[in-house]
């Protein structure tokens, strides 16, 4: 698992990338209401809106961590919103990316780099 | 992060100590949510009873020879006809009839009037009200006060532990009296739409008096958050977002803070604007809108019609967590402003469909006395 700035997360397997948000950044938004997942087929540039989560004050975006197509949502966030606090680094995925260049992974954080991140903040 | 520009209410330490995520509001330091967060509290508070400090915003007392009087003419309320011990909801009115503030002004004893004005514009209001009531009235600022709400259904049981005589008091009725070893000011209103209190006292007792509240089981610290969602369920107006100074009353639906005796005399400023809403003439309206599916709409949303045209605007919100659904409010011209009328509201680009509905959105549970 590979984690970015923005406190989004990304599990790969072969050439299809999990992405969701940090146990951390589920704690900070506080309680998620709405989840906004994306259309599958959709090409994602990194840096991309890729999910919209809605707390009850505020919706912040979460950005596509690597560059890919959509070929997957979490389909089980629109009855079950906060699973994404409840499970943010598991059950509480939003979408599943096909990678066009692993490239791109190398500048992300590992677990221990995370962890010195969040430590610095 | 401490921004040393940002003012600390005297509770300032025990918001951090019991764990309050603390964000900028209006120039203070604010507890915007505790460790339960924003959704516990909210429904906390419609349950049994929440603890806010709204220490932020302005009190003061008008004096003068016939403060009642004056303070008519800043507002369209019926003041001379404001009893001992009773508080009423106003507004501040610029010439054009645009709302400058709402605020509260009650007679808690014979000591003029207790005023109570939303923090972001409380330095303007007062200066405003001095000038344009200068040689009238003289304005004393609280500054040294604090202001604790108790919102909830087991708040009246709650206080009445230690003031038994607000047992006594009925919704909008404000009274000074001796408590906690010193005088404050108790008032039967709020910003929920739950019965409850708000409760002005000085700075110097106010930790001893949150904390004591605290130790009861029914009470549990509540932030700006909830205190929003809450606002936003009983379907109150928040200033600068929900009513502004070219907003008039009856724009904003506050037609009820306009007094019938002062309509009749026509004598508030804007006057003439706001007859010509009262006969019909009226641009837009304030109405609530429950979000029928999709994702909260927050302010600045467009709202459309049936055709797709932009009709208005969301001024404010968000999820209802006692409706589980998503509710705002916004401005529509008055013949799309029928509960029933069906409307969209873009988010993102997307058109969700969204309904006029009545406000309150969740009813009001205010204690009247029969």
């Amino acid at each position: 698992m590979f984690f970015t700035k923005d406190h989004e997360w990304i599990k790969v397997d072969g050439d299809v990338a999990t992405v969701g948000i940090s146990a951390y950044a589920a704690e900070q938004l506080g309680d998620v209401v709405f989840v906004e997942v994306p259309d599958l087929g959709r090409i994602l540039t990194v840096g991309d809106s890729l999910a919209v989560v809605e707390s009850v004050k505020a919706a912040s975006d979460v950005y596509a961590p690597v560059s890919g197509e959509v070929v997957e949502a979490n389909g089980d966030l629109a009855g079950a919103p906060e699973t994404v606090n409840a499970d943010p680094e598991g059950a509480g995925w939003f979408a599943k990316l096909k990678i066009v260049d692993a490239s791109q992974l190398k500048g992300l954080m590992d677990r221990a780099a995370y962890d010195v991140f969040l430590a610095s903040l | 992060m401490t921004d040393p520009c940002l003012k600390r209410t005297a509770l300032y330490d025990a918001h951090v100590a019991l764990g309050a995520r603390m964000v900028p509001f209006a120039g203070y330091q604010m507890p915007v949510q505790y460790a339960d967060g924003v959704l516990k509290e909210h429904r906390w508070t419609r349950d049994q009873a929440g603890l806010f400090d709204v220490s932020h915003m302005g009190q003061a007392r008008l004096r003068g020879v016939a403060p009642l009087a004056a303070f008519e003419e800043v507002t369209p309320g019926d003041f001379i006809g404001l009893k001992p011990g009773k508080l009423r909801y106003s507004l501040l009115l610029n010439h054009k009839g645009g709302i400058i503030d709402d605020l509260m002004a009650g007679r808690p004893d014979d000591d003029g009037l207790y005023l109570v004005v939303n923090a972001g514009g409380k330095d303007g209001d007062f200066k405003w009200i001095a000038n344009e009531l200068a040689g009238q009235v003289k304005i004393e600022r609280l500054e040294n006060h604090a202001l604790l709400a108790l919102q909830g259904p087991k708040a009246a049981a709650v206080l009445a532990v230690h003031i038994p005589a607000v047992a006594g008091l009925g919704f909008m009725e404000t009274t000074r009296l001796s408590a906690f070893g010193t005088d404050v000011i108790v008032s039967r209103s709020g910003y929920t739409g739950e019965d409850g209190f708000e409760i002005s006292l000085p700075n110097a007792i106010a930790t001893e008096v949150w904390t004591l509240l605290l130790c009861d089981q029914r009470v549990r610290p509540i932030g700006l958050g909830a205190r929003d969602s809450l606002r936003l369920e009983a379907g109150l107006p928040l200033y600068g977002h929900d009513a502004n100074e070219t907003i008039s009353p009856i724009q904003a639906g506050l037609t009820f803070a306009v007094s019938k005796r002062r309509r009749d005399a026509g004598d508030f400023p804007g006057y003439s604007r706001i007859k010509r809403e009262l006969d019909g003439d009226l641009a837009c309206v304030r109405v609530g809108l429950r979000v029928l599916e999709g994702a909260p709409a927050r302010e600045g949303a467009e709202i459309t019609d049936a055709s797709g045209a932009v009709v208005g605007e969301v001024t404010s919100g968000g999820f209802s967590p006692t409706l589980s659904s998503a509710i705002a409010m916004g401005f529509v011209p008055p013949a799309l402003a029928l509960v029933g009328t069906p409307l969209s509201v873009i988010v993102r680009g997307k058109s969700q469909p969204a309904q006029v509905v009545a406000m309150p959105f969740v009813p009001h549970r205010y204690f009247r006395k029969s």
